[in-house]
């Protein structure tokens, strides 16, 4: 690379620090431990691949879902051993709770939260949102000051993930112990029986599984490199303005 | 360009599965891997009380049919000749580091105080039937044969024999031997249980999954240590497949 290229590469995107520490260690703790969690979680289901609400269910009961076993490719280990799978989910799960929880903690430390994922003033107004919808539809993306900031369906989507979507994995997994039901009845209570936390854990890995995929969507069409080295080294080039 | 990275990222996919694979075949990952059983029994253990009750359920919430799993039938010559006079000659033993060995008939099971409890069944493979048991609580047994102070653990011995041909057995520790729902139960939803549910007793242990809930039981065996019993890991399944002893999780 040549010094003149060097130059006009950076006056052109300036590399600024964006994500924090915090949010890059637990972004790619996460994507090690969601992919052991889903895979050997799908290993479990494949022991009993029907799903029930309320508080009991067996194989006379009525199921609101039944399907085929997953195959190996996606299941952890890629052969069926309930046993194993069960160590692997039962290995990550506790390190990716307290994970969140100290994630959660030191993003209320260091203000991640209030300055990055709080939606501002006039933010939620219905214009505003439906704006950032046609924006995301057409995929242009924001450049500047503004790219720097998350967008509302952004802020919405990571929110949701955050704050609905992990506790409800974690609190659902939990309430399937039940050694745990003994020690926290309240919690099983929660989600109305032992066989409706396991539909509901079932359906919020979904959930997590469709938001990864639009994420990572949106990181391919935003820019792979600059947005992943933002996410490794904590720098990124903000896009130039776009030519009036 | 971008079909080589799309190749690229199947192969690792591929490869990061077979890693892991290969990673849980290593011992030491394996010891690693297993020892999180030990975090979450201490951390549950923390959580509760010791003599916290696994919920209990109305008569009107019971499964319409109690799902039976394992052997449905133990089929030897002993068992079968045990049922076919109404098990009148099955005794339950209570041996090993007891003073006073017993050995306890059906009937005399039956004249014993004993506890109902309407409480679910969660199987490992995911699965919960909810029934009322009925049974003679297994402290007042121990409080009865005198337990030595060496005592650590309590093997369940039972009539079945699984495919490989080995002995179903399991085993809890003191603080779910002495918990007021640990029962000897022999009757399932107000019938004497079927051979299909463990006749003519079972184990229930609330606070832990089915395959903690030995049926078909024979002797009760007080020791200190499993490491000499089967292949030391605690139960037939612990043992076969590598599920966790602590089962409450």
């Amino acid at each position: 690379m040549t010094d003149a290229v060097h130059v006009v590469g950076k006056s052109a995107a300036l590399p600024v620090r964006r994500h924090r520490l915090s949010t890059r260690l637990w972004h790619w703790l996460n994507v090690a431990l969601f992919a052991t969690l889903f895979m050997s979680g799908l290993g479990i289901f494949n022991a009993h691949p029907r799903l029930y609400w309320g508080q009991f269910g067996a194989n006379f009961d009525h199921a609101w879902l039944e399907l085929e076993r997953f195959p190996g490719w996606i299941t952890l280990p890629g052969h069926y051993s309930l046993a194993l799978s069960r160590r692997w989910h039962l290995s990550a799960a506790p390190i990716f709770a307290f994970a969140l929880l100290a994630y959660m903690l030191w993003s209320l430390v260091n203000r991640h939260f209030s300055r990055d994922l709080a939606f501002r003033r006039g933010e939620l107004a219905p214009g505003h949102v439906w704006r950032d919808v046609i924006d995301h539809a057409r995929l242009r993306f924001p450049v500047g000051e503004v790219a720097l900031r998350y967008n509302v369906l952004q802020k919405a989507s990571y929110n949701l993930v955050l704050f609905l979507l992990l506790p409800a994995l974690i609190l659902s997994g939990l309430a399937m112990s039940p050694g745990m039901n003994a020690a926290w009845p309240w919690l099983i209570d929660l989600f109305g029986g032992r066989q409706s936390a396991r539909s509901v854990h079932f359906i919020a890995v979904w959930a997590m599984i469709a938001f990864i995929v639009v994420h990572v969507l949106m990181v391919l069409l935003a820019g792979p490199v600059n947005e992943v080295r933002s996410m490794v080294t904590g720098w990124y080039r903000v896009p130039p303005e776009r030519a009036p | 360009m971008i079909r080589s990275n799309r190749r690229e990222f199947v192969l690792g996919a591929s490869a990061l599965l077979a890693g892991c694979d290969r990673l849980a075949a290593n011992e030491d990952f394996r010891k690693a891997l297993f020892s999180s059983e030990n975090f979450h029994k201490w951390a549950q253990r923390a959580l509760t009380q010791r003599d916290a009750l696994a919920r209990e359920f109305r008569p009107d919430q019971i499964s319409p049919f109690f799902r039976p799993n394992g052997t449905a039938n133990p089929n030897t010559d002993a068992y079968k000749a045990l049922w076919r006079n109404g098990f009148a000659d099955w005794r339950l033993r209570v041996t090993g580091l007891v003073q006073r060995p017993l050995s306890v008939s059906l009937q005399q099971l039956q004249a014993m105080p004993h506890r109902e409890q309407i409480t679910r069944h969660d199987c490992v493979e995911g699965w919960s039937a909810i029934g009322k048991w009925r049974g003679v609580p297994l402290r007042t047994l121990l409080e009865g044969v005198g337990l030595s102070t060496r005592a650590r653990y309590l093997v369940f011995r039972c009539a079945d024999r699984m495919g490989g041909g080995d002995s179903y057995y399991e085993s809890i520790d003191m603080i779910d031997a002495f918990h007021p729902q640990t029962i000897l139960a022999f009757a399932l939803n107000d019938r004497p249980l079927r051979v299909a549910n463990g006749a003519p007793l079972r184990l229930r242990v609330e606070r832990q999954l089915g395959y903690k809930q030995a049926k078909y039981l024979m002797e009760i065996e007080a020791v200190e240590s499993l490491s000499a019993i089967g292949r030391g890991n605690g139960g037939y399944w612990e043992d076969v497949a590598g599920y966790e002893w602590y089962a409450g999780i």
